[in-house]
């Protein structure tokens, strides 16, 4: 029961929060729509009993890269843009097209829905920091490298695209 | 608490509207910083799918894909944001259908 | 008195009435915390503070909080009415929400997560978005700057922070804030003596994402008027002031626990016994310091001047004889019960306390950080030496389990030797001046 609740709230908040942040004309609304967004992603995170992610979603995405996106925004802040056309010329067509997509996937999911084993048969490790961790750092240990060395090329990458040619 | 567990569909679909609404955030505007924080949506639609089977199967494999998408997310949005930075300085402009610097 | 509560809601009553007692205490305590700065700001400038709002001025919080609740409320124009005002409120409910995870004691702590040092990181973390919204929704040039430089500066000491506290949980072994406390009782030493340089790139890093002196240029009054907080006013700036002392305390109280052994005394492996008594020697400490305060206050008695003053200090004294009290009864059978909880709290709140008149006592004492220098400090020196200090801990680790090194303070004297070599190395690549920017070749 209290499941459920929780998760209609997550829920809600969540895509109430996306409606909004597609849709607002001034770019700092959005982003702070796009951080309750994440919040509430969190927040199913915890409710999954997954809490590792619960606190890695709010340390890298709410406080690192939405952090970033709200520098960059203050930083390239137009005062003009906030006036102009908001919306692209294709928009109709770009709605219906998503609106297929999404009902091709439901369908996918409607069909398929017998074959979800009920939630909750097995029991998640106790020790979710522990179990990542021993994934991590033992199946995983080449991607994690692989991500490390993505993440040094991604941090060069954007200090030498964002430094002024002197 | 275990009593009336939330049905696993219920995750999926969550995910398919978040997904949809990103991918409608991406075609839909013109502003390219909106388009990137649509992209992130996405990315946390397939998160949220990703955690769902975790817990269906009791499978820690799931999270960890999810913490590599999160570091991929990080990564992009960096780089994405300094070429917009670097595009901005130059054509002051942040809407997509100005960025034409491809055709005359 | 337990079979009233019904179950369904038995293990919420605890948690909800700490909560209750820290939102309710904290900001009385965050007013006096300010008046002890200004009375400690006065002492080291060989003045007294303030004297006049109650005996020895410690009625000033409250006069403080009545003038800033009845200030006239302005919003300046242009500004972003709703981010304006939720800014603070965002601030100051990520600082109260971060003590939510914070053990004051072994029995008082509202959860006890099992990822609780990421929790606390995490919602500290969101309280920048307090500083940015408050500075953008301003729309004024002051706020915008100190804000974005705030948020910059405190990026930037998260990480140094991070990997600081990194190289002490190697040690603990847990992210629950109890079990890095147990592991501290069970090794029988505080972590700073085992990674004394991870404890000064906590605390040089706790002090800049606090925004305290000298890291305070973002809110400093001659440089940027108030920074991010300028165009607030009334009880809205009250509310940023509040968050800032909560995040004192929250980094305090993360440093107790993870380097100065929590609610653990000192010495906390020593059990050896006062001859002829069940308690243990060092658990009469807490009466002793009370009682040697108690005759401090005695002592000054005849020197004051106004016999007001003469009799709050004989109410001072008293009232540290009866703490004294309090904490030796506890020691004593009937009462036995309560002594890891009130000895546990006292140590606590004396490290906490100890750890925040550090941060004051710094606050009066350097010069302030220009701006491209506390960047550089945070990038080009804690961050490396932070690195090194997580690689040279957990090599250290690893060759004492896997060798069976039996000498732990040989271990320690060496990787702390060993970081204070990479420090001085560190400090001097910092100290060359910076080389000449080449023109760009071919562009």
């Amino acid at each position: 029961m209290i499941d459920k609740f929780l998760f209609l709230f997550f829920a809600v908040l969540m895509i109430g929060s996306a409606i909004m942040m597609v849709t607002r004309r001034n770019i700092v609304h959005s982003a702070v729509y796009l951080i309750t967004t994440l919040l509430a992603t969190a927040g199913i995170f915890l409710q999954l009993k997954a809490e590792f992610l619960f606190v890695v979603q709010i340390i890298l995405y709410v406080g690192g890269i939405m952090v970033l996106f709200i520098f960059v925004i203050m930083l390239v802040n137009l005062d003009v843009a906030i006036r102009m056309v908001q919306f692209s010329r294709q928009g109709f067509v770009a709605g219906i097209l998503a609106l297929v997509l999404a009902v091709q996937i439901f369908l996918a999911l409607w069909i398929g829905r017998a074959g979800l084993p009920a939630p909750a048969i097995h029991a998640m490790p106790p020790k979710n920091t522990e179990a990542v961790a021993e994934a991590l750092f033992q199946h995983y240990m080449l991607p994690f490298e692989i991500a490390s060395i993505l993440l040094l090329v991604a941090m060069i990458g954007a200090v030498v695209m964002a430094k002024r040619r002197v | 608490m275990n009593a009336a567990p939330v049905p696993a569909d219920w995750y999926l679909l969550l995910s398919l509207v978040l997904f949809a609404i990103g991918v409608v955030g991406v075609l839909v505007r013109r502003n390219v910083i909106i388009m990137l924080m649509s992209i992130e949506l996405i990315l946390n639609a397939v998160n949220i799918n990703l955690m769902a089977f975790s817990r269906l199967w009791a499978d820690v494999n799931g999270q960890v894909f999810a913490i590599f998408i999160i570091t991929d997310a990080a990564a992009e949005a960096a780089v994405g944001l300094g070429i917009i930075l670097a595009f901005f300085r130059n054509r002051e402009t942040l809407l997509s259908d100005e960025m034409d610097l491809l055709k005359w | 008195m337990s079979h009233l509560i019904p179950p369904a809601i038995a293990p919420f009553v605890v948690p909800v009435i700490c909560g209750i007692v820290l939102v309710a205490v904290f900001p009385l305590l965050a007013g006096y915390i300010v008046l002890l700065e200004r009375k400690l700001m006065a002492d080291m400038q060989a003045r007294l503070g303030p004297m006049r709002v109650g005996p020895h001025g410690l009625l000033q919080p409250i006069a403080d909080a009545f003038k800033l609740l009845i200030k006239e409320d302005i919003i300046p124009q242009g500004a972003d009415k709703f981010m304006f005002y939720v800014a603070p409120l965002i601030s100051v409910t990520m600082a109260l929400v971060a003590f939510s995870a914070m053990p004051f004691g072994p029995v008082f702590q509202i959860a006890d997560l099992n990822v609780g040092l990421l929790f606390i990181v995490a919602v500290g973390s969101l309280g920048i978005y307090g500083i940015v919204l408050g500075g953008w929704s301003s729309n004024s040039h002051y706020s915008l700057i100190g804000a974005l430089r705030s948020a910059a500066q405190l990026v930037s000491y998260e990480t140094a922070a991070g990997l600081a506290l990194v190289s002490a949980l190697l040690l603990a072994g847990s992210l629950s804030m109890k079990d890095i406390v147990q592991a501290q009782a069970d090794q029988g030493v505080w972590f700073i003596f085992v990674v004394p340089i991870g404890f000064f790139i906590y605390f040089v890093s706790s002090i800049a994402e606090t925004n305290r002196a000298p890291f305070d240029l973002p809110e400093a009054e001659s440089e940027l008027v108030a920074g991010y907080m300028t165009e607030y006013s009334g009880f809205r700036w009250a509310l940023y002031f509040l968050a800032e002392y909560a995040n004192m305390v929250i980094v305090a109280g993360i440093a107790t626990t993870l380097f100065l052994g929590g609610w653990l005394r000192p010495f906390p492996g020593n059990h050896q016994h006062l001859i002829g008594t069940p308690f243990e020697l060092l658990d009469a400490l807490p009466s002793l310091l009370f009682l040697g305060v108690a005759l401090y206050c005695l002592s000054l008695v005849p020197r004051q001047p106004v016999q007001v003053q003469k009799l709050f200090m004989a109410g001072v004294a008293g009232a540290c004889v009866l703490l004294a009290a309090v904490m030796a009864l506890t020691l004593f059978p009937p009462f036995d019960a309560a002594r890891e909880g009130v000895h546990g709290a006292f140590w606590f709140m004396a490290k906490v306390g100890g750890y925040v008149y550090t941060f004051l006592w710094v606050r009066f004492t350097f010069p302030r950080y220009r701006f491209d220098q506390l960047m550089r400090l945070g990038w080009r020196f804690l961050i490396p030496l932070a690195l090194v200090n997580v690689l040279v801990v957990s090599a250290s680790i690893v060759v004492q389990q896997n060798w069976e090194w039996k000498h732990p303070v040989v271990s320690t004297v060496v990787t702390t030797a060993i970081m204070l070599a990479v420090a001085f190395w560190l400090a001097e690549e910092g100290a060359k001046p910076e080389p000449a920017p080449q023109p760009a070749d071919g562009e």
